[in-house]
């Protein structure tokens, strides 16, 4: 039973406390760009949480059975780069072959999460925090909803900003900056509370 | 020893990658249609988007999936649609030939400049600062916007304003999309009467802007037997489908902006593109 308190508590607080968009800050470049329309936006997170399961679900086995045994742990960075770039391009060519609606939606985007921080942040931070493979996989599920979330939640609120009238000088990037800050901040209300949500 | 290490260690995940990778591209290679290639062949490749598609490659997409007519292409004419009919097995329609043509004739004896402009030397600029300094409000500029734009080199500027030389023009409608003016228009080739003013000033404002203006007099419109001329906000405007180039409205004119021209005669002009660079 503790064990499944610790998943929950590790999931919704990578969902909700450590976002990764709106608390760390990693993969801003697809947060800003992709976040037009609410339809590319979701097609973008479930593209980011997938290749987030996925890279924890080969990174966590190479640094614990491979990297540790070998005392090679300082090739972190450089091995997990490796394998992310490859599995980006692995479901590349899968989602053209059964999804072209998808591929076709998520265009220029889709080679980006092959450098997208947020998907090497995860790998790297699951085997910082000392998780078991079970906790790295729950993790890094939690960090690509908590990514999810933020761009359904974005591409709302650019929708109807796009909508309203702005000053000239506030017009376009500044305005939607401003409006990342603003949901940042409001996330930041969710600080201590899923620590005590067992307590 | 350790270096070793990480040095094999580095190569057989690389090595494992690129097996894994070219694994995935040979069994998840999505088949393109071998009609697409040959289509691709057909076209020009200039890719200037007259047919309303990306490119090319994007036209020869959408020809090979079926249900596009193989007409769009512009620059390429009769013979590409023929060729592309031929591919797909269907017949092409007849190609319909236009050329641009620039609707203004306010050169520089024509009109005088409202002020001195020495900003971003390019019509779309200039239009910005209250619509450019031409005195007439509807001309052409004269700074080469559509010149640049052209694909093939076919338009340069002369005594102020834009000419087309139609031998070279290929009817791709680039210099139309990128004129503040709006002043481009492409006619069918067959074309031989033309306005040679946009202005939509009354008589006397007209006039006043430009020495070749089209006052709107509506005599065109009285001559012609056909019902192909009317005037309409102070600007003759004649219908295509109506006009026979029969030439009797220009020798009414009294401002001379209605001209015949035969397109097709035009003959090929060196100079054109001497004077461009």
């Amino acid at each position: 039973m503790d064990m499944f308190k610790t998943l929950i508590i590790i999931l919704l607080s990578s969902v909700f406390v450590d976002n990764y968009v709106l608390n760390r800050f990693l993969g801003i470049c697809p947060f800003l760009g992709v976040s037009k329309k609410i339809n590319q936006a979701t097609g973008m997170g479930v593209a980011v949480t997938v290749v987030m399961l996925i890279a924890t679900a080969v990174t966590w086995p190479i640094q614990y059975l491979v990297l540790n045994k070998l005392g090679l742990g300082y090739l972190q960075n450089i091995v997990f780069i490796l394998i992310i770039a490859t599995l980006v391009q692995m479901l590349e060519l899968f989602l053209k072959k059964f999804s072209p609606a998808l591929y076709n939606g998520l265009g220029v985007y889709l080679p980006l999460i092959t450098t997208n921080c947020a998907v090497l942040g995860v790998t790297i931070n699951n085997i910082n925090d000392g998780y078991n493979f079970i906790q790295s996989m729950v993790s890094s599920l939690g960090c690509g909803l908590g990514f999810l979330l933020a761009m359904v939640l974005f591409s709302g609120l650019r929708s109807r900003i796009d909508e309203s009238n702005i000053p000239a000088p506030f017009k376009g990037l500044a305005t939607t900056l401003i409006a990342a800050c603003f949901i940042s901040l409001a996330f930041m209300g969710f600080v201590g509370v899923v620590e005590n949500i067992f307590a | 020893m350790e270096i070793l290490f990480a040095f094999i260690l580095m190569l057989l995940v690389a090595l494992i990658a690129g097996v894994l990778l070219s694994l995935f591209s040979h069994f998840f290679a999505v088949k393109e249609n071998p009609l697409k290639a040959q289509i691709r062949e057909c076209l020009p490749g200039i890719n200037c988007g007259a047919c309303g598609y990306k490119g090319c490659d994007d036209y020869a997409d959408a020809l090979a999936n079926g249900g596009v007519s193989p007409s769009l292409c512009i620059p390429g004419a009769q013979n590409v649609a023929d060729e592309i009919g031929n591919i797909l097995g269907i017949e092409a329609e007849p190609f319909k030939d236009v050329v641009a043509f620039v609707a203004c004739n306010g050169n520089c004896e024509a009109t005088t400049k409202k002020a001195k402009y020495e900003g971003v030397n390019t019509c779309k600029a200039a239009s910005m600062i209250y619509g450019g300094n031409n005195s007439c409000h509807f001309g052409c500029l004269g700074l080469g916007d559509c010149a640049f734009a052209c694909p093939s080199n076919a338009i340069c500027v002369v005594d102020g304003i834009a000419h087309v030389n139609t031998a070279l023009c290929l009817g791709c409608g680039v210099c139309a999309n990128v004129c503040p003016k709006h002043i481009i228009k492409m006619l069918p080739q067959e074309t031989a009467t033309v306005v040679m003013c946009s202005n939509k000033q009354k008589g006397a404002d007209a006039r006043k802007a430009c020495k070749n203006a089209c006052i709107g007099c509506k005599k065109c419109e009285k001559t012609c037997n056909n019902g192909a001329i009317t005037v309409k906000d102070n600007l003759a405007v004649i219908d295509y489908n109506k006009c026979t180039n029969c030439g009797a409205c220009v020798k009414e004119c009294p401002t001379g902006c209605l001209k015949s021209i035969f397109f097709a005669n035009i003959p090929s002009n060196i100079e054109f593109k001497e004077l461009l660079t």
